[in-house]
């Protein structure tokens, strides 16, 4: 939820500070009223504040001495002196001072609320310009990357050692778990961010577009080919080099790669020259490239080439305690993008997007996210604005336990509970409604095949 | 002339509600300078005759009101606590050099009573212009907002009743 802007009063009158907090406070701001100068320092040293109403007149530190602190230690903290006893000479001496407003007691309602609106929408812009230039800093660093879940964090802690080396490193994990990002990170942090990262799809494109992609080509090396094309490992000469979908690459572009990989040297397509890179190859997939080894789909060499360090990048279902962190991300992202004032989900959605088994993982939840924001008509988001796949009951997890045919009946039902309990997030009363048996019933199964709720 | 707020009341918040014998305006309230009524002292005044049944209780006064830091306010609560109170002397069209209206009276007047009693209930102002919670600072604000909360408001309330 959004915090509230906060205001603190100083005034030596405790009337004027009771008055003027009770009515702040059925504006929804947060407001605290110390009576002298020395208190007021001592807070705003202590907390972070949206707004000091600081009355002129007063014992010890008068206001604009408090004004003068204040803005030593928070030099964009707004300031507004009020005063009852208002003159020319201290109201020019008070904006000179850095004042935002000088406004006499007792107030205009109409006034001071303006006063005090434009100056919090003011703070608001500030901190949201604050925001989008640490987005934009970050975009593909180490924050960017977020979880809390003690599996993202071995990810992290890995990320964290690998970007220091040079090793090849290929990144595992379900579509949409991020793992450009992974890839993005590990560049950003390593000696070699300041030269490109380049990334290429191997599976958007067909085999000899992919080589000429990969390696580039000479001017008239096939049809078409009207002028030289630089390769994406020239391109990504001193800085690291992202291949997505490696699983999908052809056996003769596999041959191709590993070579390069092994000698640092290659040929354009229709060229003699060899030419020498210095690339950091990093590799992701969502298949399961030992499998494909044992299948023979996948160079067995070339597999040991860009497995030197492998980093698997868990699914979202695996890490559900992250999910309330990256709706938080999703909603001020989206929240700025659209220009809405979208503030908080409510608990009954927030169990929805719990419970949701999440098949196409931070992405989707990424998208469903944009898409609430986008259609929420209030300023929060709830059930009504979540689609309805999200919305259903977890039918997902009925998949894989049907899908294999060798299965034992015990081994089916060992799985299919232990999918539902994770779908549920271990809730057993809606895992037993699911499975349509009792809590008893559902506590021996647990206990008969030894499952586990994970840490 | 008021006999139509009870019903009102019942409908925004679900409670029902009386309107009781009137009571006087305590002296110490008046203050000679501002030649107003301090809102905050016929607060104190108002609970002192509140029945022990009452859930929350609603006054309703035709002379000026202030609380020191403003110029006048048009009612004051106790966020979150039992008393409020409306002051119908700027709600009136006389006020602005206008013939009276008691049609316009009314519906300002109610809009305000949904309001204070809001904010007994928690409620703070809501950014809305339509919405009754929205700030009542002048009399244009109040003129635009309607006597219902907003969707949001609506359900920030339901989890306060």
């Amino acid at each position: 939820m959004k915090e509230k802007p906060r205001i603190l009063v100083v005034d030596d009158e405790l009337i004027i500070r009771q008055s003027l907090s009770d009515w702040l406070a059925e504006s929804g701001y947060e407001v605290e009223a110390v009576e002298d100068g020395f208190k007021a320092i001592g807070e705003v040293k202590k907390k972070k504040w949206d707004l000091l109403l600081v009355d002129l007149k007063m014992q010890g530190m008068d206001g604009i001495d408090v004004m003068r602190e204040a803005k030593r230690i928070s030099k964009e903290l707004p300031v507004v002196i009020i005063t009852g006893y208002p003159t020319v000479d201290s109201a020019v001496q008070a904006m000179k001072e850095g004042a935002y407003d000088y406004i006499v007691k007792p107030f205009n309602p109409e006034e001071i609320d303006l006063v005090i609106r434009n100056i919090i929408a003011h703070q608001n812009l500030v901190k949201e310009n604050i925001y989008l230039r640490q987005e934009l800093k970050r975009r593909y660093q180490f924050k960017d990357i977020i979880g809390k879940s003690r599996k993202m964090q071995e990810v992290l802690v890995l990320v964290k050692t690998v970007a220091k080396s040079n090793s090849t490193v290929l990144i595992q994990g379900e579509s949409g778990t991020g793992k450009e990002l992974i890839a993005r990170a590990i560049h950003s942090t390593s000696p070699r961010s300041k030269c490109p990262f380049v990334a290429v799809s191997c599976a958007a494109l067909p085999e000899t577009l992919l080589e000429s992609e990969l390696f580039g080509h000479e001017k008239g090396a096939f049809t078409n080919a009207i002028s030289l094309r630089k390769g994406k490992f020239e391109l990504a000469d001193k800085g690291t080099l992202f291949l997505d979908e490696v699983g999908d690459m052809s056996q003769n572009t596999q041959a191709d790669l590993l070579r390069v990989l092994e000698e640092r040297e290659f040929r354009r397509i229709g060229g003699s020259e060899l030419i020498k890179v210095d690339v950091r190859v990093i590799s992701a997939t969502n298949k399961e490239l030992e499998k494909l080894v044992k299948e023979e789909k996948f160079r067995e060499d070339l597999y040991y080439r860009l497995n030197v360090v492998c980093i698997q990048v868990p699914p979202l279902r695996e890490r559900r305690e992250d999910i309330p962190l990256l709706v938080e991300h999703f909603l001020t992202k989206y929240s700025i993008e659209n220009k809405k004032g979208i503030e908080f989900i409510d608990e009954d959605a927030l169990r929805l997007l719990m419970r949701y088994n999440w098949p196409g993982n931070v992405r989707e939840l990424e998208n469903v996210i944009e898409r609430a924001v986008v259609v929420a008509k209030k300023d929060f988001i709830g059930p009504d604005e979540l689609p309805p796949s999200v919305k259903g009951k977890p039918k997902e997890v009925l998949k894989s336990s049907v899908a294999d045919h060798n299965l034992s009946l015990q081994e089916i039902e060992k799985r299919h509970i232990s999918q539902v309990l994770e779908a549920t997030n271990w809730n057993i009363k809606e895992a037993a409604n699911i499975l349509k048996i009792d809590r008893t019933t559902l506590y021996n199964k647990i206990k008969k095949y030894k499952l586990t709720k994970p840490a | 002339m008021l006999c139509f707020l009870p019903k009102k009341i019942e409908m925004r918040f679900d409670y029902s509600s009386e309107i009781l014998e009137k009571i006087g305006i305590p002296e110490r309230a008046f203050d000679l300078k501002r030649n107003q009524y301090s809102s905050t002292q016929i607060l104190r005044n108002i609970l002192e005759f509140t029945p022990e049944n009452a859930l929350k209780i609603i006054g309703l006064i035709s002379v000026d009101l202030y609380i020191p830091v403003l110029t006048f306010v048009f009612g004051q609560a106790q966020l979150n606590g039992k008393a409020a109170v409306v002051s119908i002397h700027r709600l009136r069209q006389e006020y602005y050099g206008l013939p009276p209206n008691n049609r316009i009276l009314l519906k300002r007047l109610g809009k305000e009573v949904i309001h204070e009693l809001g904010h007994t209930f928690g409620m703070v102002h809501c950014w809305d212009t339509r919405c009754v919670m929205h700030f009542s600072n002048s009399i244009r604000e109040i003129d635009v907002k309607e006597d219902k909360f907003c969707e949001s408001c609506s359900k920030i309330l339901l989890s306060k009743l």
